[in-house]
């Protein structure tokens, strides 16, 4: 009971953050929209019993995308009222066909029903007396261990190229280059001058440029 | 386990795709917001998920689940990244003008 109404406030708060994400006017309270969006879909999660998912969304979305997404709509001066245009002209388009996908879903929900097999050809019951934690954790190190690894490699892949993309070389920086460091020999920075009595000692031109 | 009934998660989660693709279509030159609309897009496919899991008692759904925040997690990655180099070369995040990038 106390969980309809749970559910129905969430539902509606997350549906209404959901259309303020795809309306507002400054990206950044977009941002912040989604957040709420992401946060109240975690309880929903919680709802459904799935407790580990709903914390995973909640650290990683929250914590890591939506940031992201914070990160970059700051960082980049866009003049958002230009990208605004034609706001207006394709609402009637966008509505047309959000309606079509509605009834379209509609139809097919309307007459769904599980199937009586449905228990039967379940793949990996949810064990009872177990926490969601333990049930989930019990999955993927065992039958999905491979496809748990393979994902961990996607986010590397990702983490690797959103690096290599966004790298640029700064001409400024003075960094260390060990190939040239050991390389180079005495010959190449080393001379002995006699300097005269009152005299300064003179640098050779050849010697000048690997002096820093 | 579940006292919510299937059939409210369905309809929240399908509100909340049918919302993802207007907004896609509303926002139709501002790639970030796009992207956001395609985050809610798997969100409520998540939610579809999830709420199957439960409804049937199968960790499988969520097992997928996880696996989807995943690769969301890592296309929005990739995605920003790609936009901001955009951004660095062309001044601008226009959808429009995305055709110079190939070749």
């Amino acid at each position: 009971m106390i969980a309809n109404i749970v559910f129905d406030i969430v539902a509606l708060i997350l549906l209404v953050s959901a259309v303020m994400v795809v309306t507002s006017r400054n990206p950044v309270h977009a941002v912040l929209f989604l957040i709420v969006a992401f946060l109240n879909a975690a309880v929903l999660f919680l709802l459904a019993g799935a407790e580990f998912l709903a914390f995973i969304l909640a650290i990683v979305y929250v914590g890591a995308v939506a940031v992201l997404f914070m990160f970059v709509v700051m960082m980049l001066d866009v003049d958002f009222s230009a990208l605004r245009q034609g706001f207006q002209r394709y609402a009637p388009i966008g509505a047309l066909v959000a309606l079509a996908l509605f009834g379209e879903l509609a139809l097919v929900f309307a007459a769904f029903q599980l199937s009586p097999g449905a228990a039967a050809s379940r793949l990996y019951p949810a064990p009872q007396h177990v926490t969601n934690t333990v049930a989930l954790g019990e999955l993927i190190y065992t039958h999905y261990l491979v496809l748990f690894q393979l994902s961990g490699i996607i986010l590397l892949v990702a983490m690797i190229g959103a690096i290599v993309l966004t790298h640029r070389e700064r001409k400024r920086a003075k960094r260390q280059d060990l190939l040239a460091q050991h390389a180079r020999t005495p010959a190449q920075t080393l001379s002995m001058v006699r300097a005269g009595l009152g005299q300064g000692a003179e640098i050779p031109d050849e010697k000048k440029e690997t002096i820093r | 386990m579940m006292t919510v009934p299937l059939s409210h998660f369905l309809l929240v989660a399908g509100l909340l795709l049918v919302i993802g693709v207007f907004g896609i279509f509303m926002n139709r030159k501002n790639i970030i917001v796009i992207m956001m609309s395609i985050e809610l897009i798997l969100l409520a496919a998540n939610l579809n998920f999830v709420a199957f899991s439960a409804a049937l008692h199968d960790m499988v759904g969520q097992v997928f689940t996880m696996f989807v925040l995943t690769v969301a997690a890592a296309e929005s990655a990739i995605g920003l990244a790609i936009l901001v180099i955009y951004f660095r070369n062309r001044g601008s995040i226009e959808v429009e003008d995305v055709t110079m990038m190939k070749g």
